[in-house]
């Protein structure tokens, strides 16, 4: 198949601005799946709301648009009905981290085998500009005018510190990387979380003054710094010298761990345990009944 | 066995932000004068399908036939 054959054509074109890197991430999701040779039918991607959010109207696969931040309970519940499917949740900044923060840090806990992607443009695109959870330090928002006066988080130590098992950063520039690290994850089995940084020329790029969408992805090229590879426990090493870049993004795959996945541990503890103890008590009942 | 080649470009799809003008390290694509981008120099080409991978409105299209 094409990687437009995943494509839902009669929508397009789609609704992002011109340069919007959203589109990017579809486009190198899209090659993911293609490469892979998954099937739509065992596709399910779940979504919140946000212009990120908008990419399942695209996806010719099992789409739920769903609400602002709750995508991964909603990507859970199928999960563990049809563990057989792949799942992938493409989230905001703001779906995932601010509103949804809670449902990220627990999926990532319980190492439950889906894919999310955290597509960063620093800003709330779709509700007009205001800042985000990773919005820098001093940087502007719509909410914002004299810039934010707090601290970022970084996906990737967040990622971490909650226990996914596989975590990659890569940015719109590195669409060919990117590609290859989304069919990494997908096929990774457990919580794999992919941040792309990618630009919002229209709010974020106007307000910070960092140009149109071909110089914010200027920016993505030059301050990107490779991780290093992963060791035997499967963690990279981090090596940045400061000097070397101004404001520099450490891109790669900083972690691919093979741990218990929820659906298979739970499966295992509970529903094995819970269908023999209920056939005993039926075997049981049956030959008491026979007795009489 | 023959190879062809071309680059195609929907202009319905094209939105114009010219990253793929940009980042083509050949300099084979263009803004036309209604804003959209076209083959401007296809002998340059190295067909390395950086263009098609970064445009975010799947209007480039790098087409490789094989025919023998
Ligand atoms: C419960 C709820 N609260 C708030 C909103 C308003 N809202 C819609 S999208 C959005 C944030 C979008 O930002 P992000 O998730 O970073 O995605 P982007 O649009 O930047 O891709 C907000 C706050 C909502 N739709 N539902
Ligand atoms: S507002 Fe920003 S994030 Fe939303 S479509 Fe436009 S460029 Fe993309
Ligand atoms: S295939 Fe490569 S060289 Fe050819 S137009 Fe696209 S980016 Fe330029
Ligand atoms: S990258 Fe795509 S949308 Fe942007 S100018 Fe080129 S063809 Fe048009």
């Amino acid at each position: 198949m094409a990687v437009t054959d995943y494509l839902r054509k009669r929508f397009m074109p789609h609704i992002w601005c011109p340069g919007c890197g959203h589109g990017i991430i579809m486009r190198a999701l899209l090659s993911a799946v293609e490469k892979l040779g998954l099937d739509k039918n065992d596709i399910v991607m779940a979504s919140g709301i946000g212009c990120s959010a908008r990419m399942l109207g695209y996806v010719d696969a099992h789409t739920m648009h769903t609400l602002h931040g709750r995508a991964l309970a909603f990507a859970t519940g199928v999960k563990m009905a049809r563990p057989d499917l792949t799942v992938v949740v493409p989230m905001g900044d703001g779906d995932a981290l601010a509103i949804g923060g809670n449902h990220f840090i627990h999926a990532a806990r319980r190492n439950i085998d889906m894919t999310a992607i955290v597509m960063n443009n620093s800003t709330y695109g779709m509700t007009g500009g205001q800042y985000s959870p990773t919005t820098g330090c001093g940087e502007y928002g719509t909410t914002a005018p004299y810039g934010t006066v707090v601290q970022p988080f970084d996906t990737v130590e967040l990622a971490s510190a909650a226990g996914a098992s596989f975590i990659a950063r890569t940015t719109t520039y590195h669409a060919r990387e990117m590609a290859r690290i989304l069919a990494d994850a997908i096929r990774h089995p457990g919580f794999s979380v992919v941040e792309v940084l990618t630009q919002c020329p229209t709010y974020y790029g106007r307000k910070n003054a960092k140009g149109d969408a071909v110089e914010m992805m200027e920016g993505f090229r030059d301050c990107a710094v490779p991780v290093g590879p992963l060791d035997d426990s499967g963690h990279a090493t981090v090596t940045i010298d400061p000097e070397a870049v101004d404001a520099p993004i450490p891109i790669g795959v900083f972690r691919k761990e093979v741990r218990a996945e929820y659906c298979d541990a739970y499966r295992r503890q509970v529903i094995e345990p819970a269908e023999a103890a209920a056939a005993a008590s039926a075997a049981a009942s049956a030959a008491a009944g026979g007795e009489q | 066995m023959s190879t062809s080649r071309r680059i195609e470009i929907n202009p319905d799809w094209c939105k114009g932000c010219n990253i793929c003008v940009a980042f083509c390290p050949k300099q084979v694509l263009a803004l036309d004068e209604r804003g959209k981008a076209y083959v401007a120099n296809v002998d340059a080409c190295i067909w390395c399908r950086e263009c098609e991978l970064r445009c975010p409105d799947f209007a480039v299209t790098v087409v490789v036939e094989r025919a023998s």
